[in-house]
């Protein structure tokens, strides 16, 4: 700055030239910001940063605070001391198995998705082409374009007692099967509706596209020289999956797994809609913080899917899934 | 915090005793030309939903005031949007309206001012869910049971006890119960066992189903540990119900009379109450502290109680109206025997929803309260 002013001053003649009267406020706020950079960033990035620190930190600081309050277990009434007796509640049976519970959904949500999605994403990045490619887009995209709730019910009516899937048993005489696959323990229930299994069900279709999309983009990445390579040295196909597909594949299958196991985890709705009515974290949440005005309990519950994610990220960061960002 | 503190339903009573008298108002002016009214889905209707179903368009059109409807789907959410503000009136549910008045949030109401007042059923004058310390705090609004519902084709006769839905027994049609009956996804569903426990256990000596003391309240969630045994799913929503009704075999289960009414209309569906008695909720329109149209909200109150409201409300949404005349005198489409199917001659056998605190009539700290019955609800339905 101090250079260019000296330098102004000194070839005044020649300035009077170049340099031309300011024209307003846009003039002067131009050359303000062209001397001092620094104020211009400081302007944009403030609201952003003021959103995020104020507006999505704060609310989590204020819940992390809530956590360590407790109730009082006579007046119900939140004492807002520092405790960690609430956590300490987390782990009655109870409670605990809420977690249990969901976090084992997550997994096998996470898992099924995996397993169904791998095939579709390999079709998508290898063998298809133009055309077929965009159709293939739109059959991924399009279940995400209409509303969550409406699939959720629909898949409600098709899991039904009296739904689709049990007509289709009947007609096919393989309602012993689906009985059979009904009474198994824990996950079987009374109707695909009421069970684990209908519930699995519904959430690995919620969730599949966001499993399928990162998956297919780090397919594509794997070269195709690398496969030839792999074919010359003789390798068979399983081998050359095995190897040197699946291993260059797998920071997509961890991106797409970090979607697929937060999403299962943070959802109330599907786990009232569908299944047998047991709690989910989310639920527990939902009627914790309501009438019973236990807002400590509330966010130590709500404070667990966000440790197990630090968790999964940083283990995913090992592993290698945020390579390519 | 203060607000957080207030949410918590055992701050009842000490709240009461130190919440304020608000001025209350000792006339009615020229309307203001809109009223905004936080409500119950189905509660209010312009007839945008059925035709035939309007108690909104007429007072509009006499009263110049504008009605605006904010639609509410719990007591938690009415509660929460009246500590916000900006509302004039709410329908509010036993559940909520002794928070609304402990947490200052609704302001007395000068009956005076409600020519019809005189008309309200006795029954609800002065019902403890709106009245403290002989403090009106609104005007009643509707009633109703939470009734056994069953299937005609299972049952051919109705069913004498809520026994159906509790314990483990063969069906009418001869094949068990367990995976055909549901039971209601809330807290306060404990209080439904507390009241059939109050029957066929009376040396528990329960005398509230909302006022359990440690005993009392382990053996009402030990009668739903077996219910849990029975019950495939639980219900919250009153469309899922319905459907599971329809689609999963479902015959008997505790509900209310809206779903009753839509689902008797072409399925093979009726509802009882059994000889157990029921629980049930009663509504109140309740002003909020700071309303701006205070005018608008004593005429909608006033309007409440004269029009067809009372009557075209209770078909409508298969309830009782707070208004006994409204089932006689053809105001609306009402009728004697409308209101006897709705539970109507069976007030005294109603244990209206109230919320659980820790001090009741059975001593300080003597009774479990609310939150306890959501965590202990949550383990319950998980299987402990």
């Amino acid at each position: 700055m101090m250079a260019h002013h000296s330098r102004s001053g000194a070839n005044s003649d020649a300035a009077m030239i170049a340099i031309l009267p300011e024209r307003g406020l846009a003039d002067r706020l131009t050359g303000l910001f062209w001397r001092k950079p620094k104020l211009l960033l400081a302007l944009m990035i403030t609201p952003p940063l003021l959103w995020l620190g104020v507006v999505y930190l704060g609310s989590l600081a204020a819940l992390l605070l809530q956590s360590f309050y407790s109730i009082d277990e006579f007046s119900g009434m939140v004492v807002q001391e520092f405790t960690l007796k609430t956590y300490a509640e987390l782990l009655r049976p109870a409670n605990y198995d809420v977690i249990f519970r969901t976090l084992l959904m997550a997994a096998a949500v996470t898992v099924g998705c995996a397993i169904l999605a791998f095939p579709i994403a390999y079709f998508a990045a290898r063998f298809a082409r133009g055309r077929w490619k965009a159709v293939f887009y739109l059959g991924i995209m399009l279940p995400l374009w209409s509303s969550y709730l409406v699939k959720v019910y629909a898949w409600k009516l098709i899991l039904a007692k009296e739904g689709i899937i049990t007509w289709a048993a009947e007609a096919t005489q393989t309602s012993a099967v689906l009985d059979a696959i009904l009474t198994l323990p824990v996950i079987g229930g009374n109707s695909l509706s009421t069970s684990y299994i209908g519930m699995f069900m519904v959430f690995t279709y919620v969730w599949l596209p966001y499993m399928i999309l990162p998956m297919q983009a780090s397919l594509e990445r794997v070269p195709a020289s690398m496969l030839e390579a792999s074919a010359d040295l003789g390798a068979t196909r399983a081998q050359t999956l095995r190897t040197v597909i699946l291993p260059l594949a797998m920071p997509g299958v961890i991106a797409g797994s970090i979607f697929t196991f937060s999403l299962t985890m943070g959802d109330y709705i599907i786990p009232q809609i569908v299944g047998n009515s047991a709690n989910f974290i989310g639920m527990a949440v939902y009627q914790l913080q309501g009438t019973a005005g236990n807002i400590p309990l509330a966010a130590a519950f709500a404070v667990v899917p966000i440790v197990i994610m630090v968790i999964y990220l940083w283990l995913a960061k090992r592993a290698g899934a945020f390579d390519a960002l | 915090m203060q607000a957080l503190k207030l949410m918590s339903t055992t701050a009842l009573i000490v709240a009461l005793t130190v919440t304020p008298t608000f001025a209350q108002i000792s006339a009615i002016g020229d309307g203001e030309g809109e009223v905004s009214i936080v409500a119950w889905a189905g509660h209010i209707e312009r007839g945008e939903t059925d035709k035939t179903f309007d108690w909104v368009t007429k007072f509009e059109a006499d009263t110049g005031c504008k009605v605006s409807v904010k639609t509410a789907n719990t007591s938690d959410e009415m509660v929460a949007l009246m500590n916000e503000g900006g509302f004039d009136l709410v329908t509010a549910s036993g559940d909520a309206s002794l928070r609304l008045i402990a947490g200052g949030r609704v302001q007395p109401i000068n009956t005076d001012l409600i020519p019809s007042w005189s008309t309200v059923d006795d029954r609800l004058k002065d019902a403890g869910w709106h009245t403290v310390n002989g403090t009106h705090y609104g005007v009643p609004y509707m009633w109703g049971p939470n009734v056994l519902m069953y299937n005609t084709e299972v049952f051919k006769e109705a069913p004498t006890s809520w026994n159906v839905v509790f314990e483990a027994m063969d069906l009418p049609d001869g094949k068990p119960n367990a995976g055909r009956v549901q039971a209601y996804d809330g807290p306060i569903h404990i209080a439904d066992a507390a009241q059939y426990l109050m029957f066929h256990k009376p040396e528990l000596k329960i005398t509230s189903p909302y006022e359990l003391n440690e005993e009392q309240y382990k053996a009402a969630l030990d009668l739903l540990r077996v219910q849990r045994t029975l019950v495939s799913r639980y219900w919250h929503d009153a469309f899922i119900q319905m459907d599971d009704f329809k689609n999963e075999g479902v015959v008997a289960s505790g509900s209310w009379p809206f779903q009753v009414g839509l689902l008797a209309a072409d399925t093979p569906i009726a509802s009882t109450i059994p000889q157990e008695g029921a629980t049930g909720w009663a509504d109140t329109t309740m002003m909020h502290v700071d309303a701006k149209h205070p005018n608008c909200a004593y005429k909608w109150m006033e309007h409440s109680l004269a029009s067809n409201l009372q009557s075209d409300l209770s078909v409508w949404f298969g309830a009782n109206p707070a208004v006994p005349a409204a089932c006689t005198d053809k105001r609306g489409m009402q009728t004697a025997e409308g209101c006897a199917a709705n539970g109507m001659d069976n007030f005294d056998k109603i244990r209206f929803w109230t919320t659980p605190v820790a001090n009741c009539s059975q001593g300080e700290g003597m009774c479990v309260p609310y939150y306890r019955w959501v965590s202990d609800y949550i383990g319950v339905i998980g299987g402990r």
